[in-house]
């Protein structure tokens, strides 16, 4: 089960693979590979921040197990979407980069995510789940931070436009998903299910 | 033929669609536009692969080192919000735009306001293919072979008055024909605006064309303003109404919001906008592949001996 939706979560990239071999990438390759992957880095976190909720919903501890290959897959399609910007858009130069950090609140805030997810990420083994112990629980609630920067990343990129259409459907459903995380809710929605 | 049978008559019936396109083509018979109002009913595939030609003498002042753009790259990667904000929106809608019959006002402060058929401005001076480079204010930029000529020779024609400051371009704003016009993002007709002497500049091109081949409306037909010096969205597309004023006309972008777009809006790496740098632009197609780093933009897109003048002592951080 989890090598079929691990093989499943590599199709996005496989698809620009093949995109990019075969002409398919329109006339802004870069522009297209940096929104794809930033859009499934999202679609992941979502995923991810949704298996608590199952399991409380379908009294299945099973979602659990996928929960940490979920974020895993969010944090690899982030560092493509950050190494893209990074390589094509500052050529590498950190200097440059950190200016557009600290000017341009867009930008903050999609570097915030990245430097965020960092720690989970590394922090995602059995040993260091172990090792950290009651500290982990706590670090890793970062996410929920990190729903929130990713959100205002994509709102303001899209207030160009004035187009919040796709990103305010992406917002409810962190939203909704955050909620589930209120003790009370929390309850409702294990309570419901006993019926 | 059992004309009491209601069932075999309804098979009968010319659908509502083909009657229309029928009554239509003949209208437009009547009118005597054959030809170009015809030809896509004829044939809407052999006219995508066979756009009607524009003749057109190559202006050897207009000629660039840079590669050009391809046609599909120029003709798919569009903003034309009118037909949606995505890129791929205008390729993909704009075939409900009718650029026949077309007419062009122009008004205001003029001697003789006149409105021009879209045949009478074609014929209004001789046309010139000229190629120029186009930055977009998001960062991108193309290289790009337009058909038609200064816009100076119909302003001419028309006569400013001494009061005259600014020429405002009016585009076609027709819930009908354009569906992207249903979203609120900025507010509709679209509207740009030059001063006048950036309108009388030689190099500010009313255009028609492009490869030699009238516009594809997703590019603006059936005529669009080609401002080489500024920004793409100072370049109004599909262009109903030419207007003279005294005052600074108030332009759709700088109405969304004046902080990121001005009215000047000349394209400066010295001067970014809020949201991201312009020192910098990534070229569409590049011959050096995909993953060619971004190159430098230069000051007035490379056309400042041509414009700086219009310029000097003025503060271009300040009148961005």
């Amino acid at each position: 089960m989890k090598a079929t939706i691990f093989l499943l979560a590599l199709l996005p990239l496989d698809r620009l693979i093949w995109l990019g071999f075969t002409d398919g990438l329109g006339a802004n390759p870069i522009e297209f590979i940096t929104r794809s992957t930033g859009t499934w880095a999202l679609v992941f976190l979502c995923l991810t921040l949704a298996m608590s909720p199952l399991r409380l919903i379908t009294h299945s501890i099973a979602w659990i197990r996928y929960r940490r290959m979920l974020g895993l897959l969010s944090f690899f399609y982030a560092c493509i979407h950050f190494g893209i910007w990074l390589w094509l858009d500052q050529n590498f130069d950190l200097i440059e980069m950190l200016k557009d950090v600290v000017k341009r609140p867009f930008i903050t805030m999609g570097f915030i995510s990245f430097v965020l997810l960092i720690p989970l990420a590394l922090t995602s083994t059995h040993w260091a789940q172990q090792k950290l112990g009651r500290r982990w629980m706590q670090l890793h609630r970062i996410v929920y931070l990190i729903a929130a920067t990713v959100v205002l990343h994509y709102w303001w990129h899209k207030a160009g436009k004035n187009d919040f259409d796709t990103v305010t459907i992406y917002a409810i459903i962190l939203l909704l998903l955050l909620s589930c995380r209120i003790p009370f809710i929390r309850k409702l929605l294990s309570k419901r299910s006993h019926v | 033929m059992h004309l009491n049978d209601r069932k075999q008559l309804s098979h009968e019936i010319t659908p509502k669609a083909v009657f229309e396109a029928r009554r239509e083509l003949i209208k437009s018979a009547a009118a005597g536009a054959f030809g170009l109002a015809l030809a896509p009913w004829f044939s809407r595939e052999a006219l995508a692969s066979n756009p009607q030609k524009l003749l057109a003498t190559t202006n050897p002042n207009f000629i660039l080192k840079d590669e050009l753009t391809s046609y599909k790259d120029v003709t798919t990667y569009n903003n034309f919000y009118e037909f949606g904000t995505d890129k791929s929106d205008p390729v993909a809608y704009a075939d409900s735009l009718q650029t026949r019959p077309w007419t062009v006002t122009i008004e205001g402060l003029v001697q003789k306001p006149v409105t021009l058929d879209i045949d009478a401005l074609l014929k209004l001076a001789p046309m010139e293919e000229r190629i120029y480079r186009m930055r977009c204010v998001e960062g991108w930029s193309m290289v790009i072979p337009w058909d038609g000529y200064s816009l100076s020779k119909l302003l001419n024609q028309v006569q400013p008055l001494g009061s005259a400051k600014y020429v405002e371009f009016i585009s076609l704003a027709d819930r009908k024909q354009m569906p992207g016009m249903k979203s609120r993002i900025i507010e509709w007709p679209y509207r740009e605006g030059l001063r006048l002497d950036e309108a009388m500049n030689p190099l500010t091109l009313l255009t028609f064309g492009l490869y030699g081949e009238m516009l594809p409306k997703q590019n603006g037909a059936p005529v669009r303003l080609v401002v080489p010096w500024k920004y793409g969205f100072k370049s109004g597309k599909s262009i109903v109404k030419i207007r003279l004023t005294e005052e600074m006309p108030k332009t759709s972008w700088s109405q969304f919001d004046a902080r990121e777009y001005g009215f000047y809006s000349n394209v400066n790496p010295l001067v970014d906008h809020p949201r991201w740098s312009q020192a910098t632009e990534r070229r569409i197609g590049d011959p050096k592949g995909m993953f060619a780093p971004k190159i430098k933009t230069q000051m007035f897109n490379g056309y400042s001996e041509q414009v700086a003048s219009m310029y000097s002592g003025m503060d271009l951080k300040k009148f961005y």
